[in-house]
Order: structure tokens, then sequence, then C-alpha cells
């Protein structure tokens, strides 16, 4: 039972950081319908850049304020970092593409997460690097016989506040009511006066920065990052999206905690080796039998 | 505003003309070119191999297929496993890998070829990533792990063994013919004129009483026999095979080939598989920054020319239409 709990656990936080990297995938296909290859490797960037933040700054600052001085300015720093990143991206490789067609914008995405993987490795080198002790929360809390780490907690917690806020964003705000007019409707929402480049830059903002988060979390949780991780935790993610409906903010959310706790539960309980396995197919068996995800609405054919 | 993006357009002698030059360079170029030019003479012929399956998906149905290198791996481990377990000479494999491959193929995509676009894309892709998992896993200890399989005996044909890098050269290249040879002749039938039908407009096709779902699984079943050949002709050339080989990057190559070069078109398939292959080797000399420069040159080459350098007239229409 320990050993259930612990892994639901471990599930719930390896979710998270699929559900944060979900939103990224699922708010650019809302607006754009483009699946949006670039955004794994922004995660990775955000990684990137939160590491360097804390080696650079963990003299000054967290000398000064000790670490929780520390964390908030490494993560807002990735955050802005990467979103300054998604929107140049968007400006430059998507805004004069997607016009034209849709494949075009899919070869434009892929060669952008091509750029992206690329720089990440010419800048900071191909070798693994380390989020170092000094930059992670350590400690943990003991309940009876089950071990919490701070950091676990850290990690859920802000996943919980931040998701309700762009929640609350999206479906509570005027703003938000202009996203949805424009995922459902482009044109007729450009015709009712809502600007559509404005709903585009804060979807390429948002959603890069909160893979960014999940980056920085990423790194202090595993503690090894290297420039290929962005792909796999893309590709996870991606996973999460369709699981839960894509287009759909609560649904990549769901998804994102289904998904790692049935990563954990596989790991823990069959095989490592093959969890991945079992991830994918359960992709395939949920496109296959509710290709519109758990959350998802049904899309009339349009003829 | 709708840009227009000319597809090329020349006249019959002009196209008889340009086929012999190339078909002219293609054979003399191994007798004036280096072993190594001549060894990348081979991946280019590998991966218009590979181009020319994928083309059948998607350049001719409009299939969103990213996991390619699935079906290239299949044929590459059928051809390894059969000849270093059972001695089956390599080259009596490659209707063997083709079948396998196709066989594969058709069991995979029977359940989610019903599914579109971007859907599709994603299924493909899971199933690229199952397949190389699988591969590193080792079931049953037959595919040897993340070490691959050694020991691939040479192809030989009558009496001769294919050794030098010319030979693989010839062998690859007379494969790409045949296969060009062929997948013309289908692009001028009606099944060809079918597929193009669904690709414009599925529903429309089915109203006409086009059998979508069998041509589109027949699209697939070829490509993906077209890519086990290709993985026969890679394991011969190797003598290893390796999950490394069969990444999801393998299968974005393949696919930005048939994009860059032309959709739906067979010399511009193949002229899109030199340039994935060599955009990397002319820019060698800025080694770690050359793939950098070939993520930029994609998105580039889709703004100035959507449809690829070279594309068929009849696929324009679908790679600008929105969706």
């Amino acid at each position: 039972m320990l050993t259930f709990i612990q892994q639901i656990l471990n599930g719930l936080t390896i979710g998270s950081f699929y559900a944060f990297v979900a939103l990224g995938y699922s708010l650019v296909y809302a607006i754009l319908k483009l699946i949006n290859f670039a955004h794994g490797d922004l995660f990775g960037l955000g990684t990137y850049l939160g590491y360097t933040v804390f080696v650079y700054a963990s003299g000054v600052i967290g000398s000064k304020f000790g670490i929780w001085g520390l964390l908030p300015m490494g993560f807002v720093a990735a955050a802005m970092g990467t979103a300054a990143a998604g929107l140049a991206i968007e400006r430059v490789a998507y805004r004069p593409i997607y016009p034209i067609g849709r494949l075009p914008a899919v070869v434009s995405a892929l060669g952008m997460a091509i750029f992206l993987s690329n720089f990440i490795m010419a800048v900071w080198g191909p070798r693994y690097l380390a989020y170092q002790e000094a930059f992670i929360p350590t400690g943990f809390w003991q309940i009876g016989e089950l071990r919490i780490r701070t950091l676990q907690i850290l990690i859920l917690l802000s996943s919980v506040v931040l998701l309700c806020l762009l929640y609350y964003v999206i479906e509570k705000t005027t703003f938000g009511a202009a996203v949805r007019a424009v995922a459902l409707d482009r044109e007729t929402a450009a015709l009712m006066g809502i600007d559509f480049l404005k709903v585009i830059r804060f979807v390429f903002a948002v959603g890069p920065a909160l893979g960014a988060v999940a980056g920085v979390f990423v790194g202090m949780y595993y503690r090894q990052i290297s420039f290929t991780m962005g792909w796999v935790y893309g590709l996870k993610a991606f996973t999460a999206t369709i699981l839960g409906g894509i287009g759909n903010i609560p649904g990549a959310m769901v998804g994102g905690i289904l998904l790692g706790i049935l990563e954990a539960l596989t790991a823990g309980y069959i095989s490592a080796a093959w969890k991945d396995v079992f991830v994918f197919a359960a992709l395939m068996l949920m496109l296959i039998f509710r290709p519109t995800g758990l959350l998802g609405e049904k899309i009339a054919e349009k003829v | 505003m709708r840009r227009k993006f000319p597809a090329f357009a020349l006249s019959r002698p002009a196209r008889l003309a340009l086929l012999f030059a190339s078909i002219a360079f293609l054979i003399s170029f191994p007798f004036w070119a280096s072993r190594y030019w001549v060894d990348v003479g081979f991946y280019v012929g590998l991966y218009a191999l590979l181009g020319l399956g994928l083309n059948v998906i998607l350049g001719e149905v409009g299939l969103f297929n990213l996991g390619h290198a699935a079906f290239w791996a299949i044929g590459a481990y059928t051809t390894a496993i059969l000849n270093v377990r059972f001695g089956v000479p390599t080259l009596a494999l490659l209707p063997v890998s083709a079948l396998v491959a196709a066989g594969c193929a058709w069991l995979i995509s029977s359940p989610i070829i019903h599914l579109r676009g971007d859907y599709l894309c994603i299924v493909t892709i899971a199933l690229g990533e199952i397949v190389r998992l699988v591969l590193i896993n080792n079931p049953g200890g037959v595919t040897g792990g993340p070490n691959g399989i050694g020991g691939i005996a040479r192809p030989f044909i009558f009496g001769h063994t294919i050794r030098t890098p010319t030979d693989f050269y010839f062998l690859i290249w007379v494969l790409v013919a045949l296969c060009a040879l062929g997948l013309r002749q289908l692009q001028r039938s009606r099944i060809g004129r079918a597929w193009n039908y669904i690709r414009e407009d599925e529903i429309a096709a089915a109203a006409m009483g086009v059998d979508v779902r069998a041509l589109k699984l027949l699209a697939f079943v070829l490509g993906a026999s077209l890519a086990g050949i290709a993985g026969n002709a890679f394991a011969a050339k190797m003598r290893m095979v390796s999950p490394d080989s069969f990444t999801f990057m393998e299968s974005c190559l393949i696919f930005c080939a048939v994009l860059l070069g032309g959709m739906g078109s067979i010399p511009g398939t193949i002229l899109g598989a030199a340039l994935v292959v060599l955009f990397p080797e002319i820019f060698r000399p800025a080694a770690q920054y050359r793939m950098l420069f070939f993520g930029l040159a994609l998105a580039a080459t889709m703004y100035f020319r959507p449809g690829g350098v070279w594309p068929r007239r009849r696929a324009m229409e679908f790679v600008t239409k929105e969706r």
C-alpha cells in the first residue's frame, strides 16, 4: 500500500510536468490548429535558462536571500526568456507561413524544433549538465512511513495554482472569452473586433512560459539535463494533450496527470523499460476509440 | 491575399533532356568522384527510396506519416535476423523485407487509417517510437537490444559480391530507378488518380464510388514496402543494424525530403532526398552548427516554396489548402 501511494505521488509529480507542457501544445493548437513541434524544445530551453540563472545568481542572490530568494528569480527569468523565444519563433517561422497552408507550417515547426535543440547544444554543449544541490530544496516531510520531498510539494502546489490561474483567465475574463472565440472561429472573431494577433502573442508567451516552469522543475527533480530532453518530454506531453482532448485546457491538465500516473504505475508494477511503450499504446488506443480525447467535444466534419 | 506558387513547367523535350542528363550524371558519378562522395551518393539513393515510399503516402494520398522510419527499421531487422540466424542470402531477403514491412504496415494501419491530418500524424509518431523501444527492449532476445545485430553477410549477385561503395551505389540506384518507374506508371493509372482525388477531397471521392479505405491502406502498404526494401539495402551496406539508426529524427528527415523536394512528384522527391543528405555534408565545415542551419533552411524553404522545390502541379492545391 505504501509503495502504491508513493507511486501515485510520483505519478502526480511527473504528471504535473506533462500537464504544464501539454497546456502549451493545447493552447497553440486551439488557436492555430498547428502542432507546435518546437514546444518540447522550448521546454528544454527553459530548463537550460533556469540552470544558467541559478549558476550565475547563486553567488549573489543565494548568499543574501538563501534558496527561497533564488528560486523565484530562476523561474521568472527562465519563463520570461522562453516566452521571448516562443514569441520570436512565432513571428519568424509561423506567422509568415501558416496562411499558406497546413503542411508547410508543420514542416516549419519541425524545422524550428531542430533549430532549437541544436541551438541549445551549440550554446550549452552536448554533454549532460547537472542542477546543483544548492539550487534545490532538499527537505522532506515524513507522514507515518510516507516520505514526501519538499520539492514535490512545491511542484504540486505551483501546478495547482498556475493551472487554476490559467483556467480562470481563459474561462472567466473578457480576454479569455476572446481567446475562446478565436479558437472557435478566427475570421468571425476578427469581425467582432477581436485582435487576433494579441491572442496569438498571448498563446505563444504563456505556453512556453509554463513549459519553462516545468523545465526548471524537471531539472530540479531529476538533476540531470540534456539537450535532447525537450523532444522526449514534448512527445509525452503531446500524448497527454491527446488523452485529455486537444485544444481543451482542463483536458490537458487531466491528460497530463493521468499519463504521469499511468507511467509511474507501469514503471513500478510492470516494467520500467516498457513504460513508454505502454504510454504510446495508450495514445494509439485513445485515438482509435475516442479521437477527441477524454474531455474533448465531438467535432462535426466539415464538408 | 493569397500568394501564388507556380510549379515548374518544362516542355517535353526539356524534360527528356533533363532526364537523360541526370541519368548520365548518376551513372558516371562513381567513376570520377571520390569514395567518400560515392558513399554520400549511396545515402542520397537510400533516402530517395525512403522518400519515394513516403511520397506515396504523404504526397499522393495526403496522409501525414511521421513514423516512416518504423517500416525502414522493420525491413532492416527482417534482413538482419533472417540472415544472421538462418543464413538466408541478403539479397534474397529483399522481397521478404518488403513483404514483412508491408504486412506490418497493413496490420498497424488498418485500425488507424480512418484518422485524419494531425491525429494520424501523432499516431505514426507514437508508432515509430513504439517500434524503436521494442527493438531496444529486445523481446525474446531476437533484436539484440541497444547494440542491435551485427555480422550481416554481404549480398552477392551472379557470383559477384557487392562490396565496394561503388557496388552499393549502383545497387541502391537500380532499386530507386525500378521503384520510380513503377510508381510513375501507378501515378498515371486509375489508382493514382483515385489517390489524388482522396487527397483533394476525401468525401467527394467517397461519393464518387472511390473505395477510400482500401486505397489509403494500399498506399500505406506500398509506401512501407519501399521502406522495407530500403531497410534491406541499408542492412546490407552497414552490415549491422541498431535502434539508433531509426529515430524520430530520421522520420522527420524523410518527411522533410518529400516536402522540400516536391509533394507528389517523383523527381522532386529524389531532389529532396539529395537536399536532405547533401545539406549536412556541404555544411560539414560548420560542424555543430549545421543542423541549426538546416532547421532554419526548412522554415525558409516553406516560406518561399511551400510545395517544395519541384512540386507536382496537381499537388499544389493540397499544400496551400487551408483546413
